[in-house]
């Protein structure tokens, strides 16, 4: 029979993905000396998870490198050797190639094993010196000289029943080393009372041999549930043996308890808990099921909702009276009450806390300033902050840059930070929490802020702003988001080419996010990433167009005034502007762009709505506003295709179907180029997407 | 269904008795301008009455807009547009037909308005005769196979052309 693996694949790779990232959390918590049994045991479970997987699988380059690793592992885990930084360095890299090569077969192509051989040689390296270190210089329980060890073994009665042959076993332990025996008959009943598959005998071994107790009880490991086993290190003479063992024994636990891993040696004081405790710590973390709590509830409104259903079912039958009616009204409340929760539940479903996003932070932090050589401690706040997980999977790239940039431009050196009087330990500190319904990130550090000066003049001279202009300190900070603007002195591997911030801003507008920054000369700077908690609901603002009903995300709405056309010029091209304090702002005539008849054409006659995209003000002249809503995205491109202008459509109160528009995707549309509307004239190539 | 599946079973028997089974297709048909027109039964997902459709901007003239059809947007194409002859006044007779195509794209629910609905027809695939080469109409492409039933004649569509309207609208709104 032949089972077609390839469908497990997928779970295979998600596992240990999901083992890597647990590994990877893990790895971070470890420092050298301070060594948890419950982490390591942890790491180990998901190396060894991998290895078993893609063994099972034939992606044998995985399971071979994955070997080595968990050989060292085992090796921390059993106390056999100390935890050292190169080593947890070492497995960090070896967490970073498995991915690679899971991820390479994942895309079904043939691992780079470079990496993987490299590394392998240096675990080799490890395993093969410093065990040579260890016999030497005898600080772990490898037993170096020989030592007689008491052996009572005391099967229960049904040993024969449970298929093991005691036999089998006094062999193998005499392979150990030179083997004493005698056996204690006490039990032996009267001849006629013996039940011939019943083990009514005891034994009593002395073994001298090299190996240790571990050893030994591995022998007996199948049976001890069914016996009663004791080994016991004696002084080495068989002579004092029967009458010693109790003072002879060295502080060692009796090894009656079942456990699924070898008995870690004695010389290791943390007490290691059986390895068959489920691996609850990190597992639960980093799994993006859905909880069944969340389940639960949405099960219970959807049954108060067919009850709601029923009532009004039974409340329609026969004539409608005035009682019925009020009834009517109550359980149409009730309905739409029912509604409200089952929809925030189902929105619940897709919210997922933002330590997975946070997560991966530690790390970056950890090789980031070890590669700058700077000491930073990365403090993590509000972690349980729920949102969309389609948000999460966007944010995480502009986050990561904002960091870099964090430890590399904001952060000083220690010695910088000593000077000035600072701890020369850098904080970064990650904040979100929900502010109203939106999701407010904070990337803080205590670092020398942003050079308002040097981002003044390396403006001026990117030709960005004049020479002459006055500008605050905050105008100046929001310079940063400009495409094509870097102060890094030197351009690193890590930041300082130009095209970090004015992406990163691009990403979180595309989110419908905004960012800003603050930061004062000396103690630091914090950029606030505000996010909508679900990319599903949108602020939007209905406007007419003629008969026509569009969306307009609230969030991009500046203000909306009436025209005074005394304050409208035309400029070239045929294009208005409109003078609105000191700026100039392009009019866009909605219905001219999206080709509608019936809307009011005049300026003075409808209204404008300033929006703002990209940086880019225009003032859309629709007929009138109406209300205020959240509405429900929905895709216009799953049956139909790409519209220009607009996002998306959603779905009315009254059934019907309207558009929302899309701002930048508008003044693309309009053809509009930036210069001219803006103060600041910039460089449209940037801006397009690469 | 298993009741109209039997009717237009004995229908067919009247019209053709000598079909083989196994190559039998079953045909939604439906009028515009005096003609009828089929497309193929499995590909219709429900007939509905003709309601408000919110205007696409800038799309082409046979894409009247969009409904809201139980919570997803769908397209509505009026075929008559779209096969260049004349458009009529949308009336409560105007029906709109909801048929899946699969198209390169992918899998689009589409709505496509039409005079009336007419009949279902089980036709065999040898009784659908191929396009006489005369016609230079670019509507040409849309037409599956001509099929006569009794008195009329069938033309039947080929969906998938006539919905695809991706590349070529992006032409016609470049050139245009």
């Amino acid at each position: 029979m032949s089972i077609d693996l390839s469908q497990f694949f997928e779970v295979f790779f998600e596992e240990s993905f999901e083992g890597l990232d647990a590994m990877e959390a893990e790895l971070l918590n470890l420092e050298p000396g301070d060594l948890d049994s419950e982490t390591i045991n942890t790491i180990f479970r998901a190396a060894h998870s991998i290895k078993g997987g893609s063994g099972t699988f034939g992606f044998n380059s995985v399971a071979d490198f994955t070997h080595v690793l968990e050989t060292l592992l085992d090796q921390i885990r059993n106390g056999e050797r100390n935890l050292e930084t190169v080593h947890v360095n070492l497995l960090l890299k070896s967490v970073d190639c498995l991915r690679e090569m899971l991820g390479a077969l994942q895309s079904e192509q043939e691992p780079d094993l470079t990496d993987s051989n490299v590394l392998k040689a240096e675990f080799e390296a490890i395993l093969n010196i410093e065990h040579d270190d260890s016999q030497a210089s005898g600080t772990n329980v490898n037993a170096k000289s020989l030592d007689t060890y008491q052996v009572d073994f005391k099967p229960l009665h049904h040993l024969f029943k449970t298929g093991n042959e005691p036999l089998y076993l006094f062999s193998e332990l005499a392979d150990l080393g030179e083997c004493s025996v005698s056996s204690d008959l006490t039990d032996l009943p009267d001849i006629h009372d013996i039940q011939p598959d019943e083990c009514y005998l005891a034994w009593t071994f002395f073994v001298e041999t090299h190996e240790d107790d571990k050893k030994i009880k591995e022998i007996f490991e199948w049976v001890e549930d069914d016996a009663k086993i004791d080994v016991t290190l004696c002084g080495g003479l068989f002579e004092e043996d029967e009458s010693t063992p109790e003072e002879a024994s060295i502080p060692e636990p009796e090894v009656i308890a079942k456990e699924s891993s070898p008995d870690p040696g004695p010389a290791k004081e943390a007490s290691i808990e059986p390895a068959k405790k489920p691996a609850k710590t990190s597992g639960e973390s980093t799994s993006i099921r859905v909880g069944i709590d969340k389940v639960d509830s949405l099960i219970n409104m959807v049954g108060e909702l067919v009850i709601t259903q029923a009532m009004l079912t039974q409340l329609g039958e026969g004539d409608m009276t005035e009682n019925k009616q009020m009834a009517l009204k109550e359980g149409l409340a009730q309905l739409a009450h029912n509604t409200r929760d089952l929809q925030e539940s189902v929105m619940r479903i897709r919210m997922m806390p933002i330590s997975f996003v946070f997560s991966r932070f530690p790390r970056l932090v950890r090789d980031i300033s070890q590669k700058l050589n700077k000491e930073v401690e990365l403090k993590l706040i509000g972690e349980t902050t729920e949102l969309d997980k389609t948000v999460m999977e966007k944010i995480s790239d502009p986050m990561v840059h904002l960091v870099r940039n964090s430890l590399d431009h904001g952060l000083e050196t220690p010695e910088h930070r000593i000077e000035a009087g600072k701890d020369p330990i850098g904080k970064v500190t990650l904040n979100a929490f929900h502010q109203g319904g939106n999701i407010v990130i904070e990337i803080m550090d205590d670092g020398n802020g942003l050079n308002t000066d040097k981002i003044k003049s390396k403006a001026i001279e990117k030709g960005l702003i004049t020479d002459n202009e006055s500008m605050t300190d905050d105008e100046i900070n929001e310079l940063i988001f400009m495409p094509g603007f870097s102060t890094a002195d030197a351009v690193s591997d890590l930041s300082g080419r130009g095209v970090g911030m004015d992406v990163v801003k691009r990403n979180i507008h595309a989110l419908n996010g905004s960012i800003d920054v603050t930061s004062e000369r000396g103690t630091g700077s914090t950029f606030t990433i505000r996010l909508p908690l679900t990319l599903a609901i949108l602020d939007g603002q209905l406007v007419t167009l003629g008969k026509h009903t569009y969306i307009v995300p609230l969030i991009s709405i500046v203000e909306s005034l009436q025209v005074d056309l005394k304050q409208v010029n035309c400029v070239g091209g045929g294009v208005d502007v409109l003078r609105l304090r000191d700026e100039y702002i392009p009019i866009l005539r909605l219905f001219q762009i999206f080709n509608h008849t019936g809307a009011i054409e005049e300026l003075d006659k409808g209204l404008l709505v300033i929006v703002e995209s990209d940086n880019q003000k225009v003032g859309l002249l629709v007929d009138d506003l109406l209300a205020q809503q959240q509405v429900v995205i929905k895709s216009l491109e799953a049956n139909y295709q790409k519209v220009d202008g607009v996002s998306g459509a959603t779905i009315l109160g009254d059934g019907r179907v309207s558009l929302i528009v899309d701002i930048s995707g508008l003044i693309k549309l309009a053809g509009l180029k930036k210069a001219g509307s803006q103060k600041l004239a910039i460089d449209n190539s940037m801006l397009e997407p690469g | 269904m298993e009741q109209t599946q039997q009717q237009s079973q004995q229908q067919n028997e009247l019209h053709s008795p000598s079909v083989n089974q196994e190559d039998i297709q079953q045909f939604l048909t439906f009028i515009m301008d005096e003609e009828e027109y089929g497309v193929d039964i499995l590909t219709v997902q429900e007939i509905r009455g003709w309601e408000e459709i919110t205007a696409i901007p800038n799309a082409p003239v046979f894409v009247k807009g969009a409904i809201n059809l139980r919570g997803t947007i769908v397209p509505i194409i009026d075929l008559r547009l779209r096969f260049g002859l004349s458009s009529v006044k949308y009336g409560p007779l105007t029906v709109i037909i909801v048929v899946k195509v699969e198209l390169k794209v992918g899998t689009k629910i589409m709505g496509l308005v039409v005079d009336a609905v007419s009949d279902v027809y089980s036709i065999g695939q040898q009784q659908a005769k191929d396009v006489p080469d005369i016609s230079k109409s670019d509507n040409a492409e849309f037409v599956h196979g001509l099929v006569n039933v009794g008195e009329k004649m069938v033309v039947l569509l080929h969906l998938e052309r006539v919905l695809n309207l991706l590349q070529e609208t992006d032409h016609d709104l470049l050139a245009g």
